[in-house]
């Protein structure tokens, strides 16, 4: 769509790491062939995928307009992106942050991808990423580009794939965790990003670090694979160690397991093989075919823990040594290093002098809530954190660029994102609250109640995800409207509670682990669709997410602020000896919770505001759901690899249209070896990128064995290859060139229809 | 940013955004602009599709609401907590830059029109006659630079002068925002009248 999307490349060269730069290049060429129609639809949407590109609502090309179904013609008509997914139609990008880190910098230029490709607002997701909306797939390799040039990427933001590595976002400067988690969250998202042994899940897989127990920072029980750090006194040295408990299997989705221990100390040198060696389980024995079981935490269930633990064990005992998992650990405890910018108060302490802002601007009373609750001491004495509440996660592209300034300004540019949809800015003096406080208030940045109850959580819902049910994102607006002043003047145990709304029972929006949870349903009334919301009480988000909420009963969406109003009065109405809202809700019963919302499952007789949803006038209908993307399709690292023999094979035709013959030799003969690759990988997946244990190893499993042979032209094509890799040191000529272009071409079609005979579709 | 246009001293406007400035803002209510926003999609008003509405209103001088479109978008804007309805051309457009500039204010001028007389807003809403600002959203072909403003005020200026006959130009030089030049006239237009002058 943008003019310039031609340009950003020449404009950027140089400034892009060269693995991300390429990375983008195989993108955009991918793009190109599937607008060729060389590229498959399904193949493309998990291509994609991975490059944090996703559907949104609508995207099939229909809209249920609030008086019928509108087809929704784009200009590129019926061509699609995926499975039933419309190419112009917007669509949603997500952008890894690990750990939640960033600096100035990228904080600017997520502000102009905001500005100049989607509708101004960037939103912080329940798991550190920012997501884009209404981006067109055309701008993304610009997009992307531009976060390269800032160290960002999108690589395995969505799909089966390792997701963003999450980390407390007080790790290194929290008053009681065991040791900084960060550089280890770093060194691990580096190891895993692209990494073979990642590339052939069933489902995504999903890693958090907490620095300790206790807190809920982390959510460490509801992740893939949760690492809690610990420290231990060695009885021979009798020097502290430090180390990991790692669980494994944890999710929320429909039905929420808690993750299992699988070590109870992983020293730092082992936390990179052990993953892997978790990964290449997971990829070999994890479901393929049936999406709904495929998730890590299915496995652990079918295998059992004890027998899981074994496998992963015998694994790390056969992985071959890889360098990097000591060098990455090394590198990221050396190079993460975060200062303050500013020197700490003698005495430690807020003046009390100083809290005289509010007076000032006439907000003390402001102040004096954003001093309660968006601050929090650091380890470090004289410094605090503070956390920026933003309103359902969304930030503008101005007050993105205002944050940048400020944490210029106050910090060295160290800022967080949180899984609360909210930022943490790290070593500020405290000197410098209320001057930071009046920068923030200048920018629309000092809501008060971070993490307070009127700090509601939410995903997206029926806003733009395909899968939503009811308006989580309405809901938690129209909230936010109802307990923002009410909240901070009712009881102190009121004010902690935490909301968490998802638009259907998939949980992005963490409800399983809320005080008060929501998620959307929806039922018949007087032959109507009406949007509900299932109550989920008593979760706790404390503990890295302990124990999940029980269900009550499904409400109508109009109804739930009375459900909350409801809950609360009575919580402190019957609330015994300080106990928290999750051992009230046990010690009242569902049965009881049931009866108290009873009438509220039912509208108000003649009430007509229940058919449609919060900030939605349309009639509620169901006929928008699509098919999530969440999973993406499973495709086979086989298909990958071919897709990938593909993509070079086309680098070759340009280069050849070009006149680069000899560059097009190349690239043709290397697309050749990409697919031979990709199939020996199918049964040896450590076979290395040697041309000569590629075309070894082709030769012994597929031409030998006759498996790779055409039913009619026998082995042909496989001499091709050996052909190729035989002249593969002499120059090219534009005839040899051109027929090696064309060889590549029907060696690669071959590997397909070999790929096809062998069913290679998900079993690798 | 240094453009690898920013040589040539001539700029491509693209991506237009066309604001005009509202009238007695502070006391208006957006609720009832959200079911004037599907309406327009149920009846596909315009020549570009039209696809969802966005409410960011919880977000402070923020895009407000957005009629989300595939060639444009129309939103009742905040930015900067000057309401206004705004225009975004995301589709590329034909023509001059000066064919561009009176394309995309023109549908900002018709869209403010139409909400303007919109029952259902009661006729609380309306341009104040004299402020617009022109917004360039590409930064790549549109640096906010001293050059790239004087390569854009020509056409800048003869589009104010179009439209209000007499106006003075000022620009936002924060070289981190978008290239924007704000008009203001020194007398109050219509909607209508704008709309006129335009096609004059």
């Amino acid at each position: 769509m943008k003019s310039s999307n031609a340009l950003w490349k020449k404009q950027l060269d140089g400034k892009m790491p060269e693995e991300l730069a390429r990375e983008i290049d195989i993108f955009e060429a991918e793009i190109a062939l599937r607008k060729q129609g060389k590229l498959e639809e399904r193949l493309f949407a998990e291509t994609r995928l991975r490059r944090g590109a996703y559907g949104q609502r609508y995207d099939n090309g229909q809209r249920n307009d609030g008086q019928k179904v509108q087809k929704l013609n784009f200009p590129s008509g019926d061509f699609t992106k995926g499975p039933n997914t419309m190419w112009d139609a917007p669509g949603m990008q997500r952008i890894k942050v690990p750990a939640g880190g960033l600096n100035a910098a990228q904080l600017e230029t997520i502000a102009e991808l905001a500005e100049e490709y989607s509708d101004g607002i960037a939103h912080v997701t329940t798991r550190q990423d920012f997501q884009l909306h209404y981006i067109h797939i055309d701008d993304t390799p610009s997009l992307m580009r531009r976060l390269a040039a800032v160290n960002i990427t999108t690589r395995e933001a969505c799909g089966n794939s390792v997701r963003n590595v999450t980390a407390c976002p007080y790790a290194g400067v929290c008053t009681d965790e065991s040791f900084d988690v960060t550089p280890y969250a770093r060194a691990l998202s580096r190891f895993l990003l692209g990494h073979p042994d990642c590339q052939n899940f069933g489902r995504k897989f999903k890693p958090a670090f907490s620095g300790c127990a206790q807190h809920a920072c982390g959510l460490t029980s509801l992740h893939d694979l949760g690492l809690i750090a610990k420290t231990r006194v060695n009885e021979t040295t009798g020097r502290e160690e430090l180390g990991f408990e790692m669980y494994v299997g944890g999710g929320l989705g429909a039905v929420p397991y808690h993750a299992k221990l699988l070590d109870s100390f992983v020293p730092p040198e082992e936390l990179l093989p052990l993953t892997q060696s978790i990964a290449r389980v997971f990829a070999r024995l994890g479901e393929k075919k049936n999406r709904n079981r495929a998730r890590i935490k299915f496995l652990i269930q079918d295998l059992g823990i004890e027998k899981f633990r074994e496998l992963v064990f015998e694994e790390r005992k056969t992985l071959p040594f890889d360098s990097r998992w000591a060098e990455y650990i090394r590198q990221a405890r050396s190079e993460f290093q975060e200062l303050p910018l500013k020197e700490a108060p003698r005495n430690g302490t807020v003046d009390a002098s100083l809290v005289t802002i509010g007076d000032l601007n006439g907000a003390s009373e402001n102040f004096k809530r954003w001093m309660k609750f968006n601050n929090r001491p650091q380890r470090q004495p004289g410094y605090v954190t503070v956390t920026i509440a933003l309103p359902l996660g969304d930030i503008t592209a101005n007050q993105l660029r205002s944050l940048a300034d400020i944490v210029r300004r106050f910090t060295r540019e160290t800022i967080r994102t949180t899984v609360e949809q909210n930022f943490v800015i790290r070593w500020v003096s405290k000197t410098d609250l209320p001057e930071l406080y009046a920068a923030l208030a200048a920018a629309g940045l000092a809501e008060v109640g971070a993490g307070a109850l009127v700090d509601v959580t939410s995903c997206p819902g029926t806003d733009t995800c395909k899968l939503g049910i009811s308006s989580s994102r309405g809901l938690a607006a129209e909230l936010r409207r109802q307990v923002s002043e009410k909240s901070f003047q009712s009881d102190q145990a009121v004010q902690n509670l935490h909301i968490k709304i998802s638009g259907c029972f998939n949980s992005c929006g963490q409800h399983h682990v809320a005080d008060l949870g929501f998620y959307g349903v929806s039922r018949k009334i007087a032959g109507h669709a009406v949007p509900h919301f299932q109550v989920v009480l008593g979760g706790q988000w404390e503990h890295n997410a302990a124990s999940y909420g029980l269900p009550v009963a499904a409400v109508p969406s109009k109804n739930i602020p009375q459900v909350v109003t409801r809950l609360t009065n009575r919580y402190v109405a019957d609330r015994k000896n300080g106990e928290t809202f999750k051992d009230f809700v046990k010690r009242t019963g569902k049965t009881e919770l049931k009866n108290m919302l009873e009438d509220l499952t039912r509208p108000a007789a003649g009430d007509t505001s229940i058919f449609s949803d919060w900030g939605d006038p349309r009639e509620y209908t169901l006929g928008d759901m699509g098919e999530g993307e969440c999973a993406g399709e499973v495709v086979s690292a086989v298909d990958f690899g071919l897709a990938a023999a593909e993509r070079e094979l086309f680098e070759a035709q340009l280069a050849f249209e070009k006149g680069e013959v000899d560059q097009a030799g190349k690239f043709a003969y290397r697309s050749m070896l990409t697919a031979a690759r990709a199939l020996v990988r199918a049964e040896d997946q450590d076979v290395s990128n040697d041309p000569d244990q590629i075309v070894s190893e082709f030769r012994r499993r597929y031409y030998e064995t006759k498996v790779f042979f055409d039913p009619f032209a026998g082995g042909k094509f496989a001499g091709y290859l050996f052909a190729a890799h035989e002249k593969s040191g002499q120059p090219y000529s534009e005839e040899s060139s051109r027929y090696l272009i064309d060889e590549a071409q029907l060696f690669i079609d071959a590997a397909h229809s070999c790929s096809n005979r062998l069913g290679n579709l998900v079993a690798v | 940013m240094r453009s690898i246009l920013e040589e040539e001293t001539t700029v491509e406007l693209q991506h237009i955004n066309v604001k005009l400035i509202l009238k007695g803002s502070e006391n208006l209510n957006l609720d009832s602009v959200i079911p004037v926003f599907h309406s327009w999609i149920q009846d596909q008003i315009f020549d570009e599709l039209l696809l969802d509405v966005a409410d960011y209103r919880h977000v402070k001088h923020g895009p407000g609401l957005i009629l989300i479109g595939h060639e444009a978008d129309y939103s009742l804007d905040n930015t900067d907590g000057l309401l206004g309805v705004r225009y975004n051309r995301k589709a590329p457009l034909l023509g001059t830059n000066f064919d561009r500039l009176i394309q995309a204010t023109r549908s900002a001028l018709l869209a403010c029109q139409r909400l303007e007389a919109d029952k259902q807003l009661n006729r609380k809403l309306y341009f104040n006659g004299q402020d617009v600002q022109l917004i360039i959203n590409d930064r790549l072909l549109a640096p906010n630079t001293e050059m790239t403003r004087q390569a854009a005020a020509p056409d800048f200026n003869r589009l104010a002068a179009k439209i209000f006959r007499q106006a003075e130009l000022s620009y936002s030089t924060d070289p981190r925002r978008l290239l924007s030049a704000h008009i203001r006239s020194s007398q109050p237009f219509s909607t209508g009248e704008l709309l006129s002058n335009l096609q004059a």
